[in-house]
This record gives C-alpha cells, sequence and structure tokens, in this order.
C-alpha cells in the first residue's frame, strides 16, 4: 500500500510546552506486542444469503402468479423525512390486496428504505416507518397481518448510486416482495 | 432465544488459508493529511540497524500522520530515534530503540520491544505511542484498531464487508462478507469481540464474534428491527434497538449471558442509536419525541425518565461519549449538511468539527484526542479523522469502493 501526504497546512502553534523532558528513564522494560493476525474469516448464513427473493422488475419469474398489471409495480416512493403514501400509491396498494385476498399460500415483505441523508440507525427508524405506513394501509383493506412482513434496511440497500435529488427519490421506496408461504 | 452459530475456529493453519483464498482482499486505505498543526515537532528517526521490516518507517509515519511532528533530518531535528531490529533465532522481532533530546542530549527513552513474527508493525506502533506520550505529553492511539464497512458494486447488486484494521488502515482483514447489509460494528470493551447487524438472512439480526476464532452467536434476531448495538463498559451487556409489532422503536437492554431483555425506553416515536456512559450508569440516545430527532439521556433500566440533551439545531443524532466523559460527539445537520459537532456536557457548548456535507458516525480514539467519522469525498465514501480541537485532519480513502461505519478499538493490553 502506498501512503501519499500532503504537508500539514499551517493552523495554530499549539506546542510551545511539549518540550519539558523529565530525567532519562534507565530501566529496560520489555513489553510484548501482541499478536493480532488471527487470519479466521466467518461466513454469513450462505444457504439463506443465496435465495433470491426478490421478484423487483423481474417479469419473467413470477412463481406466485401476479397479474400482469401488478407485475411491475411494486414500487411505492415516498417524499423526504415522509411516510405519507399517495392517492395513486394507495390505488395501487388496493389492487396487490385484492390480489393478496384472493390468493391463498402468498405472503408479502414489504422493504422500507431511506436516501442516504442522516445517520444510518435512525434511518433504519425512518425505513420502517414508511414499511409500516405500506402494511397499515394492505391491512385495512383486509388483509392479513400474519401474511404481511416488514424489514428496514435505512439507507443501507439504495436502489441508485450517487447523490443528488434523482437518486434520493429513487431510493426512498418501500418494495414489495412476494413469496410463498 | 440465543442461537450460538459455530463460525470458522480455530482449526488450524489450512483451514484459515484456504478461507483466506475464498474471500476477496480487502480495500486498501491510503492516509492523507488535510490539516496539521502549523509549529509540528521537527524529529528524526533513523532507518533502524539491521531492519528486516520498515519498522522505523512505521514509527515516523505514525508521529507525523498524528500533526504534531515532522520528520526530517538529525541536524534540523529537535528528536533523534535510533534502533535496532533483529529477528531472534526462534522467529521473534525484537526492537531496541533510544529517544535522544537532541537539544540537551539527554536520552529519553531506551526500550526493548519484542513481537511474534505477525506483530512487528504492532510493536513499531507500540513504539510510536511511548515516543508520542514522552514528548507531548498525552497518550495516544497508534497501536489499536478500527473495524470498518466496505462496500463494492454498483447498487442494487452490492457486496458488504466487515473489516478489521491497524488505526493507520494496514493489516486490514475481512472479518465478514455478506451479499447483503452489514452494519454498525460495536467493540466489546476488551477488543477481543466485535457486535453488529446483519441481513444476512433477509432480515436484521445482531451478531457477536470473537475477532481471535471467528466465532460468532446470533444474540439478537427478533421480528423487525434488531439495530444499533452497544456494549456496556463491563462487557456483559449490550443496548440496542428493537421494534414492536407495529414497528415502533425502542432501546432495550441485553444480559449476554442468558438473554434476559430490559425495555428502556417506551415512547411512540424513534428511540435508537445509544450508548453507554463510561460508568454504565446512563445510556445516551437519539429520539424524534420533540419531533426532529435530539439526543436524550436515561438510565439502564425500565421506566427511567429521559433527558433531553442537545439543544443546538432541529437534528442532532448518534451520540458518542469522549473517553473522558465530559463531551458529545454526534451528527448535526446545518446549513452546508450533515456534520460532526461536540458537546461540552458541562457547559452545553456545541461546535461542528467537520466540513462535508454527508458526515456520519463519530466515534472517539481511546485517547480522546482524535474523532474518527464516514464523509462523502466526489461521490466515494471515505473515513476521516479530526482532532478533538479541530485543528488536524486526515483522508483515509479506500483504492475501491465505498468505506464507511467506523469504530475505534480500545487500547490493547
Amino acid at each position: 500500500m502506498t501512503l501519499r501526504f500532503i504537508a500539514p497546512l499551517a493552523l495554530l502553534a499549539l506546542l510551545a510546552a511539549c518540550s519539558s523532558p523529565k530525567k532519562a528513564d534507565e530501566a529496560s522494560a520489555e513489553p510484548v506486542a501482541k499478536s493480532e493476525s488471527e487470519s479466521a474469516v466467518a461466513q454469513p448464513d450462505a444457504s439463506v444469503d443465496a435465495v433470491s427473493a426478490g421478484m423487483v422488475g423481474d417479469a419473467s419469474s413470477n412463481p406466485v402468479g401476479l397479474p400482469p398489471e401488478l407485475v411491475n409495480r411494486l414500487v411505492i416512493y415516498f417524499p423526504f423525512d415522509s411516510d405519507a403514501i399517495s392517492s395513486a400509491d394507495l390505488d395501487l396498494l388496493s389492487q396487490h390486496a385484492r390480489f393478496l385476498n384472493g390468493k391463498a399460500g402468498v405472503s408479502l415483505r414489504l422493504e422500507g428504505h431511506t436516501d442516504e441523508r442522516g445517520t444510518r440507525e435512525y434511518n433504519i427508524g425512518l425505513g420502517e416507518r414508511r414499511a409500516q405506513a405500506v402494511r397499515r394501509a394492505l391491512a385495512l383493506q383486509g388483509v392479513a397481518e400474519s401474511r404481511l412482513a416488514t424489514v428496514s434496511y435505512g439507507e443501507e440497500r439504495p436502489a441508485m448510486g450517487g447523490e443528488g435529488e434523482d437518486a434520493f427519490a429513487k431510493n426512498r421506496r418501500v418494495e414489495l416482495v412476494y413469496g410463498t408461504n | 432465544m440465543i442461537d450460538s452459530l459455530r463460525g470458522i475456529g480455530r482449526k488450524g493453519w489450512w483451514v484459515a488459508l484456504v478461507l483466506l483464498a475464498s474471500t476477496s482482499a480487502p480495500a486498501q486505505l491510503k492516509i492523507d493529511i488535510t490539516s496539521g498543526v502549523t509549529d509540528p515537532i521537527p524529529i528524526a528517526v533513523l532507518p533502524f540497524d539491521a531492519d528486516p521490516r520498515p519498522s522505523s518507517e512505521v514509527v515516523a509515519v505514525d508521529l507525523t500522520r498524528s500533526g504534531r511532528f515532522s520528520a526530517g533530518a538529525a541536524n534540523r531535528s529537535d528528536y533523534l530515534v535510533t534502533g535496532r531490529h533483529a529477528v531472534t533465532t526462534d522467529g521473534r522481532h525484537q526492537i531496541d530503540y533510544e529517544l535522544t533530546n537532541l537539544l540537551t542530549g539527554q536520552k529519553l527513552l531506551r526500550e526493548r520491544m519484542v513481537a511474534s513474527p505477525q506483530a512487528w508493525r504492532n510493536a513499531a506502533h507500540r513504539i510510536a505511542d511511548k515516543i508520542y506520550e514522552r514528548i507531548i505529553g498525552a497518550r495516544s492511539s497508534f497501536a489499536t484498531r478500527i473495524a470498518y464497512i466496505s462496500v463494492d458494486g454498483r447498487p442494487p447488486a452490492q457486496r458488504y464487508q466487515l473489516i478489521v484494521a491497524d488505526a493507520d488502515g494496514e493489516n486490514s482483514r475481512v472479518i465478514l462478507e455478506s451479499k447483503q447489509p452489514l452494519m454498525s460494528p460495536a467493540w466489546s470493551p476488551d477488543g477481543e469481540w466485535l457486535a453488529y447487524v446483519s441481513f444476512e438472512t433477509r432480515s436484521a439480526a445482531i451478531y457477536v464474534q470473537r475477532l481471535r476464532t471467528a466465532e460468532r452467536r446470533r444474540v439478537s434476531g427478533r421480528a423487525g428491527v434488531n439495530n444499533a448495538p452497544a456494549w456496556s463498559p463491563d462487557g456483559k451487556r449490550l443496548a440496542l434497538t428493537l421494534s414492536s409489532s407495529n414497528g415502533n422503536l425502542d432501546v432495550y437492554v441485553l444480559e449476554l449471558d442468558g438473554g434476559a431483555l430490559t425495555r428502556v425506553t417506551e415512547h411512540p416515536s424513534i428511540d435508537t442509536e445509544p450508548v453507554w456512559s463510561n460508568d454504565g450508569s446512563r445510556l445516551y440516545f437519539t429520539s424524534d419525541r420533540g419531533g426532529g430527532p435530539q439526543v436524550y439521556r436515561t438510565e439502564p433500566r425500565a421506566g427511567a425518565t429521559a433527558t433531553r440533551v442537545t439543544f443546538g439545531g432541529n437534528y442532532n443524532a448518534r451520540p458518542r461519549l469522549s473517553p473522558d466523559g465530559k463531551q458529545l460527539a454526534f451528527i448535526t445537520r446545518d446549513s452546508g449538511g450533515y456534520r460532526v459537532a461536540v458537546q461540552d456536557l458541562g457547559n452545553g457548548s456545541m461546535s461542528v468539527l467537520s466540513k462535508g456535507s454527508q458526515d456520519e458516525s463519530p466515534g472517539y480514539s481511546p485517547d480522546g484526542g482524535t474523532l474518527i467519522y464516514a464523509a462523502r469525498e466526489r461521490g466515494q465514501g471515505v473515513l476521516a479523522t479530526v482532532s478533538a480541537d479541530g485543528l488536524i485532519s486526515q483522508r483515509l480513502k479506500a483504492d475501491r469502493g465505498d468505506v464507511r461505519d467506523p469504530a475505534w478499538g480500545p487500547f490493547l493490553p
């Protein structure tokens, strides 16, 4: 690894008081540095990690039999710092609720996301609020709570990289991920 | 409720080597000093005799990187470091070094440092710590480690690594790798374990992992949010954030031995990002119960009242306490964006230390003199440090991908 140094910028003289040396320590102490070089690496639960549960934007695989008009309409977007669902999206959620209510054995995961602004752990809370707002909207349409699960990724899994309002708007979302029970 | 997941244990070198081969190398960090003091102390660090590894270079780089020293020729320096680095017949590294005040001719330090073959770099950092303390009169944290998250690849297909490295970014190794997010690494007080959040099962769970053996244990995998672990000073408990069935986040305390769970906050707002006071008697946390997020203080027991701590501005979140307990660092939103601020807990005065637009995750070095945080620079996630007085700042950039979510480990014994 190469280290590149930029010369320190001049700011303030602080250190006038640091050259008052005490008597030399003649004793030869022998501290022993501890090895920190063990190289074991843990692995996440790969069996689960490998499962691809995502159906977003993947019209070719549609194992739950979503009607065509819903296949590519699996994301709800939100304004900045808000969990308010637009009336158009409430209509969309009604269609998803009708599908769920007419189809046994299908469950739905609601994955809440935020844009990258603000602190990571607090954003987990904001993403959860969005997922819960969608869950409530579906429950009000009669979808059984037991068929709905929420997970908040906060800002950890953006749909789109980069900064700026375009990316931020694409990232403030709840993804609807269908699965079979 | 505690699931014991056995990770890759101490099964000998072959196991470790195979795993290393199948795990991609961590991104390398490179340090830039972006500002320092005006009058760094000139010090000459001569190449150590017989140096089989560049240990004198490591010492010089540590001292320079602190911003308090400039390394140069002996005839223009106030202090001189000389030494001899030998490998003993049993393979150990033995460094004899001396620190001399060139103005008085006094020998200030004369010591021998002994290290196992893998630990020569740690020995050099310890020498730099000794020299720094002898001259400056305060501790430094060169021989400590940092943990952070590295993210590679374009969204939405990203790869996440939890990495532990020396405080200078060297010696980095991958602790855990996943296609799902990893976040919020937190050190145990003894530096032996990391707690972190992993979404590897496509839901959130908190794990603790022993660094030496990679043994890992899922300590919280309840439905909903499992987030923001923070180790108690005695190492026996974790403060953490869980959600109720309606998605409300509250702060809890989990006994690591036995799994007893205590709900600390009970409020229909987001309560999260807990951190312990150094004596374990208080928790500081973020809550938006007043509208926007602010830092509050409470006690780690059920039914305790919470007192608001931050008042400057409408967004103050993710607190961390200084090692002496006198200052609180957190993220504040001002006109320019999200920045690192510190507040004096005695008189309440607050100052903003960083200049980025998207700064995150501040934390103190164990000596308390420096804060590390995550920043964005031209679209890339980098780590940055700033001295607690705001004068000295540095960047640690990865050679690829984003790095973020830093946590500075404790002093090692």
